[in-house]
């Protein structure tokens, strides 16, 4: 279809060559000598000036980590990693303090500017107070912008990065970290819990609702750096607080490993919405470099009547293994996830979710969209499990997959484990590419068979745009546009 | 990744060993086969093709072979009179192992070969026949079958032949003290060929370990439909049931399975549609109490283009029974206008029982249309209650709902006396479970 082999010669051309983002930041990092062991796991522990306690955390997590082996069930092929060809700690040079724009170093702003991160400081300083958005920049593995934060802590909202929380807040962290997923969950995550650089925290008190989209970009910078972030959120009863990361990194030669953890923890009738939008570099277009995305995200309806709701659009990396997950514990708890992951050139997906269903009358959703170009693997893999005591749980999944071109693949690998006579599952999925009959239909109409193809290629991953808040949507469907929508525009 | 061996493992090597020397032929089929084995060991929770049946757990101690005696032979008739096989072509295996005396195989039509595997195995060239390569090969439970094969048929019906009455393949396995038996049967469908096979597989109860595995091979045009029913009594008995199919261009073959009154069952499903515009349809009824554990495994292989699959599953869980499916379709590069299509749906009974479901799609090609769906759930409060309105009791009405969940299984049976048979079967079963 002449239409299709266009979208793929455009996506070509442009994702996989040109990659928009593929440039370098000339910045003085510090950088902690290559390799992993016990002195580099203290070493960045000291240099964040951590408690004794997180210290000893890190090395049990270390110690575990020597003991656990790579998984290798997903459907992704890597050359192995060299753990001790890596470096585990980052940290710009110039780490200006938070509390105004002269003071963040002006090629760091540069690189904002090219990758056009919405920092709305310029709004700030004239007073612009709609659409507002905080930011809590990763640079590299150290926050060095964070704004907003005087109207946030009004609301008595905490937003800041993790390192510094884990002084202002012990409490909070102690009780909190690694209570999700736990230090012993899997490799990637233990190594997380091992070497973890920064990352984000947020804490939303009781009854409060956030009042405004809290978001982080992320960034891969120095070479050969392994990027390890590790959230926190926790909202407390009653609150309501949307988060929303985007991510895109400059061009490397070398693959790039990068393990976050990410734990959300939603206390009584709280609710948290965690949106993603990921374009890390996916390789050039033999599929050499590119990021490994080995990421745990992880969701726990704590309290009854909480909601978690997961959106992703994926559209970059060369490898994604990521499942968030929701962990539907408190009554009447709800987790949703609604996906949509482009992969072209070489790349490969591995994603999905968990919904674990513990408590009663708990209700979850799944929408997940793949859509598959190039010489690119994209899998959907998600379990769907009613406990015992899971009476009247309830889920939707619906994973649809479109595919372009004859040497991609798409795969949909889902799990679903009842255990309860009550819970009601309903899983459907298809896979197919664009429909003769719609196309048809489209062009009956009047319209191009081009503007007939992304019509529907609009319309396929529309459930899923729908769910991004308002600042993301746009930056997601302008990635889509690149992504696959090209030969329209 | 090599574990240490479990003593069954341990058991089965040593086993093997001994009885290598008098095993029949396909000397080099066995040792590749049991070298396969002893790498894999027994599928344990770490396989994923395996994970939610755990033969390493289940099964504690490798059975004995036995061959039968006559008692055992004369308990088999009987059985054999019972079962009211009526006008069908039998071919029986007792105890792992073909029994011609039991079987009644005059009434094939001419030119309808029907013979024992170990005969028919005395050319080597039948060897690759009953291992098609590149099926089930990775599966540890096929490999550990191929290794000890005892008996089977093994039948071929020529091209353009129409076997009218149902060829029924009976593996019995006596009761007594705890035994294994291996059976391995070979069916090829000439060119236009079509035949109904009709499989039965039951043992009397006991600690009986069995391994079937039946070979079809459709040639171009070829019909096949399979009705397969399992009843392996007994708790601590154990029973894998490998089914391996090729297909050649055009073909058609349908099957529908039905577990009930089986402690620990295992059914998998290999097939590889290798010519373009056939068609393969596997559908299936367990019904699951007790502490019963029922898997059906299918793994449909799209390698040609224009083929169509079906798969329609439905399972009714009470008690404590556990439930699995698994289907994989796989579309090959290049298989396109693939059509796909696989439904799995459970009632849950009980809140003790449990259900895993897990449809996959594997797809390299871009021109197909695959789905799936799957649902897990209970009976509907509204439908019970609409039949309520209309004056039957709840249970009246919960029963009557069972039945239709059934019966829209069962439908999918063509022939119109085994469709009927397996209804009543499934009625009997429904209704011990309301009178409970």
């Amino acid at each position: 279809m002449a239409a299709v082999q266009e979208t793929v010669d455009r996506v070509k051309a442009i994702d996989v060559d040109a990659y928009k983002y593929g440039f370098v930041t000339d910045i003085e990092s510090e950088l902690a000598p290559k390799g992993l062991n016990e002195d580099i796991v203290r070493f960045i522990s000291a240099r964040k000036n951590e408690p004794e306690w997180l210290t000893q955390w890190r090395l049990d997590a270390y110690r575990r980590w020597l003991t656990m082996r790579e998984p290798t069930w997903a459907r992704v092929h890597y050359k192995p990693i060299d753990f001790q060809d890596l470096h585990y700690y980052a940290a710009p040079k110039s780490t200006p303090g938070p509390k105004s724009l002269d003071e963040v170093d002006p090629e760091l702003l540069r690189t904002y500017e090219k990758l056009g991160i919405p920092l709305r400081e310029q709004e700030l300083l004239a007073g612009v107070q709609t659409s507002k958005v905080a930011v809590d920049a990763v640079f590299d593995s150290v926050s060095v912008a964070t704004t907003f934060k005087a109207e946030l802590a009004k609301a008595g909202v905490i937003f800041c990065p993790i390192s510094e929380a884990v002084h202002s807040h012990p409490e909070l962290v102690q009780k909190y970290l690694g209570s999700v997923v736990p230090v012993t969950d899997n490799f990637y995550a233990t190594l997380n819990s091992a070497v973890f650089s920064d990352g984000s925290f947020v804490y939303i008190p009781p009854g409060v609702r956030c009042p405004m989209e809290l978001s982080t970009y992320f960034r891969i910078n120095e070479k050969k750096t392994g990027q390890f972030e590790r959230t926190l959120i926790i909202a407390d009863k009653g609150s309501y607080v949307s988060y929303l990361e985007g991510c895109t990194a400059p061009q490397r030669d070398e693959n790039q490993l990068h393990a976050a953890v990410v734990e959300l923890i939603a206390l009584d009738d709280a609710e948290i919405k965690y949106s993603t939008v990921q374009n890390w570099y996916p390789g050039d277009a033999e599929g050499r470099g590119g990021i490994y995305n080995f990421v745990t995200k992880r969701g726990d309806c704590r309290g009854p009547r909480s909601k978690i709701s997961w959106t992703q659009v994926e559209t970059g990396s060369a490898i994604t293994w990521k499942y968030p997950s929701c962990i539907l514990r408190g009554d009447e708890s709800r987790g949703e996830f609604y996906s949509i992951a482009i992969s072209n050139g070489y790349q490969q997906v591995d994603s999905g979710t968990k919904m674990i269903h513990l408590g009663k009358n708990t209700t979850s959703r799944i929408i997940s969209k793949g859509i598959s170009a190039g010489r690119s693997n994209n899998t959907y893999r998600g379990q769907v499990s009613a406990h015992r005591k899971a009476s009247g749980a309830r889920n939707f999944t619906n994973c649809d997959s479109l595919l372009i071109g004859h040497d991609c693949g798409a795969h949909t690998v889902p799990y679903i484990e009842s255990k309860n006579a009550t819970a009601v599952f309903e899983h459907e999925a298809t896979t197919s590419k664009i429909s003769e009959d719609q196309l048809f239909y489209c062009m009956q109409r009047g319209l191009s068979a081009e503007e007939a193809t992304a019509l529907i290629v609009n319309g396929f991953v529309r459930d899923v745009l729908q769910q991004l808040p308002m600042e993301f949507a746009v930056e997601a469907q302008k990635l889509i546009s690149i992504s696959l929508e090209g030969s329209v525009g | 990744m090599t574990l240490q061996r479990t003593s069954a493992e341990a058991a089965l090597a040593a086993d093997y060993a001994a009885r290598r020397p008098v095993l029949f032929g396909a000397t080099k089929m066995r040792d590749d086969a049991m070298a396969r084995f002893l790498e894999a060991g027994l599928p344990n929770r770490r396989v994923e093709e395996w994970h939610y049946t755990d033969l390493r757990a289940r099964m504690n101690e490798a059975a004995p072979l036995r061959s039968a005696d006559a008692a055992a032979i004369g308990a088999a008739r009987e059985r054999l009179t019972s079962l009211e096989l009526g006008e069908a072509i039998v071919v029986v295996m007792l105890d792992g192992e073909f029994n011609l005396g039991l079987s009644s195989i005059g009434a094939r039509p001419q030119g309808v070969e029907i013979g024992s595997l170990a005969t028919a195995l005395l050319d080597p060239a039948n060897a690759d026949l009953i291992a098609p390569p590149g099926l089930g090969e990775a599966d540890s439970i096929v490999s550990l079958n191929a290794a000890f094969v005892q008996g089977g048929a093994f039948i071929r019906i020529p091209a353009n032949m129409r076997v009218e009455r149902p060829i029924a393949l009976v593996n019995l396995l006596s009761g007594g003290p705890r035994h294994a038996a291996y059976t391995r049967s070979f069916i090829e469908l000439g060119v236009g060929a079509s035949a109904t096979v009709w499989e039965i597989s039951e043992n009397s109860g006991g600690e009986t370990q069995a391994n079937d595995a039946l070979v079809i091979k459709l040639g171009d045009l070829a019909e096949c439909d399979h009705i397969a029913q399992v009843h392996h009594r007994g708790e601590k008995s154990i029973a894998v049931h490998t089914l391996l199919a090729t297909m050649g261009r055009s073909a058609r073959f349908d099957s529908f399975a039905l577990v009930k009154d089986t402690g620990f069952v295992r059914r998998q499903m290999f097939a590889r549609l290798e010519r373009e515009e056939s068609h393969i349809g596997l559908r299936g009824l367990s019904l699951l109490r007790g502490e019963e554990h029922a898997d059906t495994t299918l793994v449909i292989d799209h390698a040609a283009g224009h083929c169509e699959s079906r798969e329609f599953y439905r399972t009714i869980l009470d008690g404590s029974a556990t439930g699995v499916f698994q289907g994989k379709v796989c579309v090959r590069q290049g298989a396109q206008k693939t059509d796909g299509g696989m439904k799995s749906q459970a009632l849950m009974l009980s809140d003790d029982a449990t259900m895993y479901n897990k449809p996959e799609l594997e797809i390299f090609a871009d021109d197909v249309v695959c789905g799936h769906g799957a649902t897990v759930g209970q009976l509907d409060d509204n439908q019970i209650f609409y039949l309520q309105s209309r004056g039957l009791s709840r249970a009246e009405a919960q029963s009557m709902l069972l039945q239709a969940f059934a019966q829209e299984a069962l439908d999918h049976i063509a022939d119109e006396t085994l469709r009927e048979r397996f209804a009543s079967e499934a009625h009997a079963w429904l209704s011990m479970r309301s009178k409970a």
